[in-house]
């Protein structure tokens, strides 16, 4: 590849991923189809990669991939026969307010984020669908993170794109009666979106990088629009705890560091200060939910760094109790166990675990590098290896296997 | 935007048109409706229809007419009805569906009207 050719690659790239939510929420709240945005701005993509190496770089490639994207839709809208006084209307909603050479985009990321929630739209592909179209997600790697096989996400995300432009869903926060449950559907793909690029802890899949600061943009973003909203504020505050951990772990020799082995001092004081006031404006409000639960637990493991003292594992506990009432996901119940297992000892923490059906953790990792933690200390060292040896083989983590094999070998 | 309420009831709703106790109540709940609908200005169309024992279904297949007793299928809601409207957008069809007599005890869909 030639040096203007790697340049105008990397400028692309980098407006793609940057850009790329924003542009398709901002054509598709004015062209209303959300998967003509995305085609138009595949095309302007692919046209840039085509045009910079020979142009040059453009001052403002995201007004750039703008006008080109806006061209396609209108000539798409020729092809497929739209009435010619149609067509000049939808030029004029196109060039409406921040023209094509203003990089200035008004953010519609957020009414993009309420579409997608819509109850009209069918409850398991909300979540995907946000990703997909305000973070960029491809199908594939939705599809693995919701464990359905890729063709079946592909599909549903086309069919709940074409409900989206037929349907006539309009492009808006909705009003405050109708907000709680689309909200939470709001607040759960970008704490899956973060989910996502936080299993990542080499930051070895490109596709994943920038997205963990994508969806604390994206938690900030809510917090402001909405602000108070209590469950908002939780998530933000649950996605900077878990931020301000992020150098702690990985060694000097990049080894993975389990939580209670990670060095305080890398810890950053910022993220957790920022998430510790985020959680105290939550509680204002009165009204605990699943994500003020979650940030509570990992302010409890924040302490150490703050106030040196042990980990108070009883609370963690009984904050995982509340968290199970609200949201029994398997992660809660696990965590609830690890929570037992250091509070009570290891008879306690397996006794949780053996309450969990097994059927509902086959392929859960940390369930069994749990499980084989738990064993190693009530002194059955087989059944821990055994238990080590599932974990490795359910770890994508390279670093995450070297950690766990470290810790089978040195059972006794 | 154009907008298609269909209307599904059960067999006793289809009763309740007729029966005495309940018709006030039945056709009551579907004036007072449809003057909503037409004092808003949202309202371009619709009708009530017979219940599904006056209906037959024709069915043509290989140059042959095949002409059958009822509706196509025997479901535990049948079409009763619909009202056409021109609104905004979804949210303010579903608006308008919810507050149907039938969205209480039927179902109600939306449909969008193809654009042809």
């Amino acid at each position: 590849m030639s040096e203007a050719r790697q340049a105008a690659h990397d400028a692309a790239a980098l407006a793609a991923r940057t850009a790329y939510g924003r542009l398709v929420a901002y054509l598709a709240a004015r062209w209303r189809d959300v998967a003509a945005a995305e085609d138009a701005l595949g095309d302007a993509l692919v046209a840039a990669l085509e045009t910079w190496p020979r142009d040059g770089v453009p001052d403002k490639p995201e007004a750039w991939l703008f006008t080109a994207a806006r061209r396609r839709l209108l000539d798409a809208a020729r092809r497929a026969g739209v009435r010619a006084e149609a067509a000049a209307d939808l030029r004029i909603v196109m060039d409406d307010t921040h023209g094509a050479g203003d990089a200035s985009f008004p953010d519609e990321r957020l009414k993009l984020l309420f579409v997608c929630a819509h109850p009209a739209i069918d409850e398991t592909v909300r979540t995907p669908l946000m990703l997909q179209t305000v973070l960029g997600l491809d199908a594939a790697r939705i599809a693995a993170a919701f464990v359905v096989a890729p063709a079946t996400m592909g599909q549903r995300l086309v069919r709940a794109k074409a409900k989206i432009r037929d349907a006539g869903i309009r492009f808006e926060v909705p009003e405050r009666r109708e907000l709680p449950p689309r909200l939470e559907a709001v607040l759960e793909a970008i704490y899956a979106a973060y989910g996502t690029a936080w299993e990542d802890v080499d930051g070895a899949d490109p596709r994943r990088r920038g997205l963990a600061d994508e969806a604390i943009w994206l938690g900030r973003l809510v917090t402001r629009l909405l602000p108070g909203e209590p469950e908002a504020l939780g998530l933000l505050a649950l996605m900077l705890h878990c931020e301000a951990r992020r150098a702690a772990r990985r060694d000097a020799d990049g080894r993975y560091v389990a939580l209670a082995e990670q060095d305080v001092a890398r810890w950053s004081r910022a993220a957790i200060e920022e998430a510790e006031q985020l959680l105290a404006r939550a509680a204002e409000a009165g009204a605990p939910g699943r994500f003020q639960l979650e940030a509570a637990i990992q302010s409890v493991h924040a302490q150490r760094a703050t106030s040196g003292r042990h980990t108070d594992w009883d609370a963690i506990a009984l904050l995982y109790e509340g968290l199970i009432r609200i949201a029994p996901t398997i992660g809660a119940r696990v965590g609830q166990a690890a929570a037992l297992g250091e509070a009570g000892g290891p008879g306690a923490g397996l006794h949780a675990l053996d309450a969990i059906p097994l059927d509902a953790v086959v392929a859960y990792q940390p369930y069994w590098a749990l499980r084989a933690h738990l064993l190693a200390r009530t002194g059955r060292p087989d059944d821990a290896r055994a238990c080590y040896a599932r974990a490795i083989g359910l770890s994508e983590e390279p670093a995450v296997r070297a950690f766990l094999a470290a810790r089978s070998a040195a059972v006794p | 935007m154009k907008y298609t309420i269909l209307i599904y009831e059960s067999e006793s709703d289809f009763k309740a048109r007729t029966d005495e106790g309940r018709k006030a109540a039945y056709w009551g709940a579907y004036r007072a409706y449809t003057t909503a609908l037409r004092e808003a200005g949202v309202m371009t169309g619709g009708a009530a229809l017979q219940p599904p024992h006056a209906g037959t279904t024709v069915r043509q297949r290989d140059g042959k007419r095949h002409v059958q007793d009822g509706p196509y299928a025997e479901t535990k809601e049948q079409l009763g009805g619909f009202y056409e409207i021109d609104v905004p957008d979804l949210d303010t069809a579903l608006q308008w569906a919810a507050r149907c007599p039938a969205a209480a005890h039927g179902s109600v869909e939306v449909r969008p009207n193809l654009v042809m």
